[in-house]
């Protein structure tokens, strides 16, 4: 049977069998392929939809790109559960089992020190939102207008201005303030952390500002203390909302320099 | 050597996870490896440019305040934006540079059939 191998992950071998009914992209169940000491969790892919040409077209498509998206990461969650995986970039295609196997050999040694570095640890993240603002209201000063006539007064609408962008700096600062704090905090259960740009909403569906996005490698058995911690501080800063992902596999720390 | 018993999930799979947070990670995290079928860095990087892109126009200015674990908390707001405005800048020239490579195939112009679909 033609077909290219999709890669998701390498692994040590792991005892335990993946979800029967588990699927990855494609549709297709994942199957691992054992070289040595290492376990590449592959799947058959059609040509069709993963040679170079038609995969360029895919990337494109963010509607593809997402449904792939969540393929791939379906199966790096199913092995998230059994054992650390180490996560490889979407779409890390290759033509034969001997292809993944030579990739293998050549990459054994970071493959095995990066999984014992990990081992044990899965990754967290953790994004602050300032709630959406109310419209301003064009608040007058009762009072102050009659000094300079009818017609208002253009210093009047200044110091108006100046008010309303007072207040928004000050609630500005507060929400960088709390995520500042938290990330201090958080960062006290975890091992390593990394602070990630800010989501964009037309892609996120979040609603409100992203002010903090950023993921913890925590150790499985500290990360009941890590959840409780982020439950914790949800109810302590008003107008914003706190957010709690994963655990996910420990793809911000998986780089050869992390 | 991993232990083979299933870990404990009491926190439920990627629940709250959205689509940003999951591209986020599959495409600019995760291991780089370049397959045999070597197409990848090229259009994901195009891709998550864009992606950046719409997060430095969308609401430009009130946006400048969020970059604070980036630059010196000492600075004023200007100098952030400026520095935006800089790095918005670069990518648009980087993608018409990327898009100019590639100008032959259109990717939007072998779709036909996804157009016809929609009606």
């Amino acid at each position: 049977m033609s077909g290219l191998r999709y890669v998701y992950a390498v692994c040590r071998p792991f005892g335990t069998p993946l979800p029967a009914q588990l699927t990855g992209v494609a549709g297709v169940p994942p199957k691992q392929l054992v070289h040595h000491d290492l376990v590449a969790v592959v799947g058959h892919v059609p040509e069709g939809d993963f040679a170079e040409e038609p995969l360029r077209a895919h990337l494109e498509d963010l509607d593809w790109l997402g449904a792939t998206a969540r393929a791939h990461q379906n199966v790096i969650d199913a092995l998230t559960v059994v054992t650390t995986p180490l996560p490889l970039r979407l779409a890390t295609v290759f033509r034969d089992d001997s292809g993944v196997r030579t990739m293998m050999q050549e990459r054994k040694e970071t493959f095995l020190r990066t999984l014992d570095r990990l081992d044990g640890r899965v990754e967290w993240g953790v994004k602050v939102y300032s709630e959406p603002e109310p419209e301003p209201e064009p608040e007058s000063e009762p009072g102050r207008t009659g000094r300079t006539g009818r017609t208002g007064s253009g210093r009047d609408y200044l110091r108006q201005r100046r008010n309303q962008r007072r207040e928004h700096e000050e609630k500005w600062e507060q929400a960088e303030q709390f995520a500042r704090r938290l990330h201090e905090s958080l960062s006290g259960y975890a091992e390593d952390t990394r602070i990630h740009a800010p989501q964009n909403a037309a892609l996120s569906r979040a609603p409100g500002r992203n002010i903090l996005n950023a993921a913890y490698l925590v150790p499985r058995t500290e990360s009941e203390a890590f959840v409780e911690l982020v439950d914790r501080t949800k109810d302590d800063a008003p107008g914003l909302r706190v957010e709690l992902t994963g655990p996910w596999a420990a793809y911000s720390f998986s780089g050869e320099d992390a | 050597m991993t232990t083979a018993q299933r870990f404990p999930d009491p926190y439920g799979h990627g629940g709250g996870a959205n689509l940003a947070d999951i591209l986020e990670r599959v495409l600019d995290k995760g291991i780089v490896i370049a397959g045999d079928i070597r197409i990848n860095l090229l259009d994901i990087e195009l891709l998550t440019i864009k992606l950046r892109l719409i997060v430095a126009s969308v609401d430009k200015a009130k946006e400048m305040g969020i970059d604070w674990w980036e630059t010196d908390p000492q600075l004023s707001s200007r100098a952030g934006r400026d520095e935006l405005v800089r790095e918005n800048a670069e990518l648009r020239a980087h993608v018409a540079e990327l898009q100019g490579t590639r100008a032959e195939v259109p990717a939007r112009e072998r779709r036909p059939s996804e157009e016809e679909a929609q009606e």
